[in-house]
């Protein structure tokens, strides 16, 4: 059957999909045990060298940060694992899909683990691949190529200059292990190096985080199947900026530059993500843009800085993973079951839907930021870290409070709305998700109240820790709590949830206005990313056709041109020419048959290069070849001389045997061009000058002909040096040139062969074809 | 001498340049050829000259006697010689065949690989 070529149907989600479960299961499981021990407040580093000669390790830090961030990897992998055995299950390329996730899952628990800048960018690097690969999974859509390239262009442009901004920071502090780089923040402060490692970090970190104005990729990254989105474009990999941003703050953070640059940044992500969200009608990308702006929050909260800020972020960070991958998986199920995403179509399919609905609420009510959900205690945290600060940072709770106002609303959209009402047709009659599906927002769902329910577990495991971690202080104390007291940050709350549910109520109209208004603005990100990949292509081919120009006599220039300008260059740079030249000496040591060969053989060459006749050019290069070995007889070098004598009759020999074949030279057509050709030749001549009136200005180092006089006959038992040093002491490589004049002799032999005059055999089977 | 040795290779270096790049392959074939000399003589020149006496060891001794010419450039431009030689048939052989073939021997007409781009 097989062997037919005829495709047989497979289900690949069944016992084999399993195996994909299981994986990240054990590692969720492998990482609880760590819990205890990082709470109480131990980092653990261990390690062993990888590329010792260049201070690579492969080495791991754990701390309240890397656990959680571990968690959350393993946890969500294990969810979305299972989730796609039933989302992707009878696709048939499932297990190249997890394939993909699994290099995914590695590379993102390496990064977060990873103790060592370098493996950290190695790590950092497979999640961008990964990601690409993920994206680009249906692979026969264009959309789907475009948004995986373009999300790895952005990162890994990104990724460089993070790369460059570690080699800087690893050299700066003389280690590339995060552990001793991080206990430097303040010498590494003071280091003039200091701005462009931050400037060269946060390029890294903006572009894999989707900040302003790198933002663009993530929502077009929704081009991946929905499990992949939950996953990477969401809870995890996008994170990787904010997690690297919280890593270096201690080392990097508390500088006027990366506060500014984090709250704008971050500040400016947050509003316009949200106000963007509001826009879609599509609810994957209602999240994605919410999504967007989560990271926004991090970054700015990151930047704040102060001990609070930085337990609201990682709170708000935990809070995020856990509702937005359920609702991400949520709107899976129901694409899945209904075949579309679109909010105005969906209607009432709670009564259709329930498990679904049940998940995709709690995710909804914790994005919403109603107590009792921990979402709640997110938002409250990220209030009073706001308003903490100087009445002037007044606007960093304001951003906070609009985000809010407009996630409350987004999280209407993306499920009250779906969920309720009356039942509306979709392409697919609307049933119940198989259980492998809902069970994934309800799990994550039951952290989202637990936490909310029993905040001091949240705090004591994850929390605490990666606040000492990120702030770099351990003796902070970390206290989060649902509710205590009707404070400010509570009675922003519930000024949100009125202005929320406004918004809400008002969603629609609001969404044609924000639409017609986008319409007009003139500054686009998407299609300006087309021109700058455009512009790029266009670039190459003008330098492309400009090197390679495919005239031999062009490229043999710029050969030239080249080594004039480099030699030139150098020799002017270095400072090469402290000649002093007695020309009076060397006139008066020259015999009159040394004066004889001089002329000769540069009158040759002269002929050589001016006549018009073949004839006389090969008698001017006889008369060069047999002066060049005058040369060598004279100045105590027979063997040499006898060789070059050998080859000159041969060279003109086969050059006249060719010419019975070849035509006469003729008038050359490129006479306009000869000037310019002269020059440049009699630049590269003088410049061989110099260069051997230096050379000769310097000391001969005779270790090498010394040694060889002296063992010659010991060793060797040859008398002639040169012979010895041929046959003995460089045998192998006078073997080598055997072997090269061999080669020649063949290929030359094969071309002459060849019997076939006319054009070349495939051309006219084409014509033949035709 | 070694100076004066230095023009003349310059002298070498310039003539086989402008051969090179010349449009004629067969020019640039005797660009080749010059060049090779002038190669071999800029390393025999930067190993320094000495006249009459060539690096041979007496009978009855175990090292030359005197100053002897330096060995080392010897050998390796004894190697050049026949690796240019190797390099130069080889060369002729492939343009006296695509003479043959093309019936040219402009550089500038061998397009058959790359044809001319129409000008847009």
């Amino acid at each position: 059957m097989a062997s037919s070529g005829e495709a047989v149907p497979r289900t690949y989600g069944g016992p084999a999909g399993w195996i994909s479960v299981a994986i990240p299961a054990a590692l969720f499981a492998y990482f609880l045990q760590f819990v205890p021990v990082i709470a109480a407040g131990t980092p653990v580093v261990v390690g062993f060298d990888w590329v010792a000669s260049l201070d690579i390790r492969l080495s791991v830090l754990i701390d309240g940060l890397s656990l959680t961030f571990a968690l959350l990897i393993s946890g969500i992998g294990t969810l979305v694992t299972l989730y796609s055995t039933k989302y992707l299950g009878e696709h048939p390329e499932y297990p190249r899909f997890v394939l993909y996730l699994m290099m995914f899952m590695i590379g993102m628990l390496g990064l977060v683990l990873a103790d060592n800048l370098i493996a950290l960018f190695v790590f950092w690097e497979i999640t961008t691949i990964s990601s690409y690969l993920l994206i680009g999974f249906t692979s026969d859509e264009a959309k789907s190529r475009r948004s995986a390239l373009q999300a790895l262009l952005v990162t890994g442009t990104g990724g460089l200059a993070l790369l460059a901004g570690m080699i800087l920071l690893g050299n700066v502090a003389g280690s590339f292990e995060l552990s001793v780089i991080l206990a430097q923040g303040d010498m590494i402060r003071e280091h003039p190096l200091y701005l462009p490692i931050l400037i060269l970090f946060l390029a890294g970190a903006f572009t894999k985080s989707a900040q302003f104005p790198f933002h663009f990729w993530l929502p077009n990254a929704m081009a991946a199947p929905t499990p992949v989105s939950a996953y990477l474009h969401s809870a995890t990999m996008v994170k990787a900026g904010v997690y690297l941003m919280a890593r270096v703050n201690p080392a990097l953070g508390e500088t006027d530059v990366w506060f500014w640059t984090l709250i704008i940044a971050g500040g400016f992500t947050t509003v316009f993500a949200s106000i963007l969200a509001i826009r879609q009608t599509d609810i994957k990308q209602v999240l994605a843009y919410t999504t967007l702006m989560a990271l926004g929050a991090l970054t700015l909260f990151i930047g704040v800085g102060t001990a609070d800020a930085i337990k609201a972020m990682m709170i708000f960070l935990v809070v995020h993973s856990l509702y937005k991958a359920a609702l991400f998986l949520m709107i899976g199920i129901v694409d899945h079951e209904t075949g579309t995403r679109e909010a105005e179509v969906l209607r009432g399919l709670g009564r259709k839907m329930p498990l679904t609905f049940l998940g995709g609420a709690i995710a909804a009510i914790s994005m919403a930021g109603i107590p009792p959900l921990f979402g709640f205690i997110g938002k409250e945290f990220l209030y009073k870290a706001g308003l903490e600060l100087d009445t002037a940072m007044i606007w960093v709770t304001g951003t906070i409070f609009a985000a809010s106002v407009l996630m409350f609303a987004a999280a209407g959209i993306s499920v009250l709305r779906p969920f309720t009402g009356p039942l509306a047709d979709t392409p697919r009659p609307a049933h119940e998700g198989p259980w492998a599906m809902w069970i994934c927002p309800l799990i994550l769902g039951v952290f989202s109240l637990g936490f909310g329910l029993f905040p001091d577990t949240a705090e004591a495991w994850l929390i605490a820790p990666g606040t000492w971690a990120v702030y770099g202080d351990y003796g902070y104390e970390v206290d989060i709590y649902l509710f205590r007291e009707v404070n400010a940050a509570f009675v922003l709350s519930l000024v949100t949830f009125a202005a929320g549910a406004v918004v809400y109520a008002f969603h629609r109209p609001l969404r044609d206005w924000l639409g017609r208004v986008f319409e007009a603005n003139p500054i686009k990100f998407d299609p300006g990313w087309d021109r700058v990949l455009d512009g790029l292509k266009a670039l190459a081919g003008w330098q492309t056709r400009l090197l390679q120009s495919g005239v031999l006599q062009k490229y043999i220039f710029v050969i030239f041109l080249t080594f004039a300008v480099g030699v030139g260059a150098t020799i002017y740079l270095k400072d090469a020419l402290q000649i002093s030249v007695d020309l009076r000496a060397e006139y008066d040591a020259l015999s009159f048959k040394v004066w004889a060969v001089l002329i000769f053989i540069t009158a040759g060459a002269l002929l050589t290069a001016y006549t018009q006749s073949r004839m006389a050019a090969v008698a001017a290069l006889g008369v060069v070849g047999i002066g060049v070995a005058l040369i060598f007889i004279m100045f105590s070098a027979p063997d040499v001389a006898i060789t070059q004598l050998l080859v000159e009759t041969l060279v003109v020999v086969l050059v006249a045997v060719a010419m019975l074949k070849l035509p006469h030279l003729g008038l050359t057509k490129d006479r306009g061009r000869r000037p310019l050709h002269a020059a440049l030749a009699l630049t590269v001549g003088t410049l061989t000058t110099l260069v051997l009136f230096a050379v000769l200005q310097s000391d001969l180092d005779r270790r090498l002909t010394d040694y060889f006089e002296i063992a010659s006959w010991p060793e060797a038992f040859g008398r002639n040096i040169v012979n010895v040093i041929l046959v003995d002491f460089r045998a192998l490589d006078t073997f080598g040139e055997i072997a090269v004049v061999v080669i020649a002799a063949l290929a030359a032999y094969a071309l002459l062969r060849g019997t076939q005059y006319g054009p070349p055999r495939d051309e006219i089977e084409g014509e033949e074809r035709r | 001498m070694e100076l004066l040795l230095s023009i003349m290779v310059g002298a070498l270096v310039a003539a086989s340049v402008y051969l090179m790049l010349a449009r004629n392959v067969l020019r640039f074939l005797f660009g080749l050829i010059l060049i090779s000399n002038a190669a071999n003589l800029t390393i025999f020149v930067a190993g320094r000259l000495t006249p009459e006496a060539p690096p041979l060891i007496p009978y009855g001794q175990d090292a030359p006697v005197g100053v002897v010419a330096n060995a080392l450039p010897q050998a390796l431009v004894l190697t050049a010689i026949v690796i240019g030689f190797g390099l130069f048939a080889f060369a002729l052989t492939l343009v006296y065949r695509t003479y043959q073939n093309l019936g040219t021997l402009n550089s500038d007409e061998m397009r058959l690989a790359e044809p001319e781009e129409s000008k847009k």
